[in-house]
């Protein structure tokens, strides 16, 4: 040990004596470690979920699945009502959502006033994306089928479901439009456009795919929404096809007819009807998210 | 050339205002405020109908026995026989849920933040995010089903089928907390990210483990972040409809017992509007008075987690 008199023998031994004690190293590694896998037991669980759903449900999915009506009988039940029914909403509901999400958006980004108005919309905002799904439901009820007469038809579960997303698209519509350089707006303002013409030709194609983006998750989230469309009127048992060209028509959603399934006391029904469903309505929402994801990525490697 | 006047300025004869009235962009942004404006007539319209429905209700109803009466059997009218009218055994219901729940997502929803703010690589990141999101994503009815076909018969091998009812509290609140895991987990992680750099380096400075800086220094400094995304995955939790509806039963009853079975506020709501109770009866009527206190507590919370969050957003910008 002749190194210890030398500076590089100083040197290690005192990179030695910093080093921590085995101890913490070891109580380091186990506060990783419960973190992780307190991090993985919600994908676990969701795991568990996919598998036990897939292990139910694949075995009744067949094209009848698909073309059939409710039935009194499990083996001839199928999901038709509850597809166009839910088509039929998501088409309904982005052709009212997008335009108002995104205008109000655009307003709010661009042209309202920093005054207590503004800032009481944006508040009013943040706060309606926590009001629970129901209430829109008891508010489309009240509100459309009863007050303005609609009935219990496919408008008012549109309509419960476009306010409740709403507020989901102008929060995104605005942070898409905030990511736009400000460059841009007022390199149009100089070269003489008006605000408008500045927004409409180049901040929103530039702030578009966010947008896109922002909405498609919005209509995911509305496509497996069940609450609100079941206190607006959604039915169980309907042997019809939803068209989103008859809106007064009675109306099913996918959702809705899976909670009918899962709330009969036959297995057939309550297990593997209810879990074919959940397949179907997952691979719909698994297809948009990944549409939005797929969408998402490429814009943020084009910036 | 230097005849020509200058082009802009005090004693310029060209005005830069613009030379039309500009009618069509000044319509077009009236038409884009009408749009911002829905919103709020969104919720004047909700807090318009709870009341007027609700009014009908405490017409009939004294409020005080609404508040204080601990059975709810809403059935018929005040003569029926049995009829009780007190919210209490959905207000427990609901609690009990949200209480099982949250302790579920607090410890799980803060230990996945802390993970992966502090510690995940880039590309541990970049799977674990997304999976939560796709976590968030699944419909509630779906989570249902999960409870009531999966996890109430695990509950029941676990413990025993006498304590623990086919529809119960449990189960819904377990898989309740599981749904609002990625509230608390990706709003708490943004509130840890936001705490400077220069905070970890001086506890790094000061010999403290990484362990001791996420505990000691990190989720003090997010406090405010944290409370308010508890809070907002709180309302939630409250607000949450179809897992208790399919997983908790329909039996209102003023329990802290988590293996019985009970109705929340949102089950009574789906509950009733199923059972197609006439517009103008005493049924009809209970669903807005629960409707308004359901949105009473759950914008209650949000206004306060918002409020939180804004001033803890002050703090370190």
């Amino acid at each position: 040990m002749s190194l210890l008199s030398t500076p590089a023998g100083i040197a290690r031994d005192a990179v030695l004596n910093l080093s921590a004690p085995a101890a913490r190293v070891r109580r380091e590694r186990a506060f990783q470690a419960v973190l992780l896998i307190a991090t993985l037991i919600a994908l676990v669980v969701m795991a568990t979920l996919l598998f036990d759903v897939l292990s139910d449900g694949a075995r009744r999915l067949s094209t009848d699945f698909f073309t059939s009506y409710t039935s009194r009988r499990a083996e001839d039940t199928g999901i038709r009502t509850g597809l166009t029914g839910s088509l039929s909403l998501m088409v309904m509901v982005a052709g009212m959502s997008f335009p108002i999400g995104v205008g109000a958006g655009i307003y709010l980004e661009i042209f309202a006033p920093s005054n207590r108005f503004t800032r009481f919309m944006q508040i009013n905002i943040a706060n309606l994306a926590g009001v629970p799904s129901v209430v829109y439901g008891l508010l489309s009820a009240a509100m459309f089928v009863y007050l303005a007469g609609l009935g219990r038809t496919l408008i008012t579960g549109a309509l419960a479901l476009t306010l409740l997303i709403l507020p989901v698209i102008i929060v995104a519509s605005r942070e898409a439009i905030r990511a736009v350089p400000p460059s841009i707006f007022n390199g149009a303002l100089a070269l003489g456009a008006t605000p408008w013409q500045a927004t409409q030709k180049q901040v929103l194609p530039v702030a578009m795919p966010g947008i896109l983006t922002g909405t498609i998750l919005a209509l995911s989230r509305a496509v497996g929404e069940t609450a609100p469309i079941l206190v607006a009127g959604a039915v169980f048992s309907r042997r019809a096809d939803n068209a989103p060209w008859e809106p007064l028509e009675a109306f099913g959603a996918l959702p809705v007819q899976v909670y009918d399934f899962i709330k009969r006391p036959q297995a057939e029904f309550q297990i593997e009807a209810a879990a074919a469903g959940i397949i179907v309505m997952l691979t719909v929402l698994l297809t948009m998210n990944s549409g939005a994801i797929i969408l998402r990525n490429r814009y943020a490697r084009k910036r | 050339m230097s005849s020509l006047p200058p082009l802009a300025g005090p004693d310029s004869d060209v005005s830069l205002a613009p030379r039309s009235a500009r009618l069509g962009e000044r319509s077009i942004v009236g038409v884009l405020w009408v749009f911002a404006a829905i919103s709020i007539v969104t919720t004047l319209s909700i807090v318009f109908v709870l009341l007027e429905e609700g009014l009908h209700f405490f017409g009939q109803i004294s409020i005080v026995e609404f508040f204080t009466d601990t059975a709810w059997r809403p059935f018929g009218d005040l003569d029926s026989e049995g009829f009780r009218i007190g919210v209490l055994p959905l207000v427990s219901g609901t609690l009990l849920v949200t209480v099982i729940a949250l302790l579920v997502a607090v410890p799980l929803g803060l230990a996945s933040a802390a993970y992966l703010s502090e510690y995940a690589s880039a590309r541990v990141r970049g799977i674990l995010k997304p999976a939560l999101e796709v976590l968030a994503g699944i419909p509630t009815v779906v989570l249902g089903y999960f409870a009531l076909t999966l996890v109430t018969p695990a509950l029941r091998t676990v413990f025993s089928p006498e304590s623990i009812n086919i529809f119960n509290a449990l189960s819904a609140g377990l898989v309740v907390g599981v749904m609002i895991i990625p509230t608390v987990a990706s709003l708490s992680e943004d509130a840890l990210s936001a705490v400077p750099d220069g905070l970890r380096a001086a506890s790094y400075g000061m010999g403290a483990t990484k362990s001791v800086t996420i505990r000691k220094v990190l989720f003090p400094a997010a406090l405010s972040g944290i409370v308010s995304a508890i809070i907002l995955a709180m309302g939630r939790a409250i607000g949450e409809t179809m897992i208790v509806s399919v997983a908790a039963g329909n039996l209102p009853t003023l329990t802290v017992n988590p293996g019985s079975q009970i109705q929340t506020m949102t089950g009574y709501i789906v509950q009733a509007v199923g059972g197609e109770a006439s517009r103008g009866s005493l049924t009809y009527n209970s669903i807005f008075a629960v409707g308004i206190l359901l949105f009473v507590m759950t914008f209650t919370l949000n206004i306060i987690a918002n409020r939180i969050v804004r001033r803890f957003r002050e703090a370190y910008e």
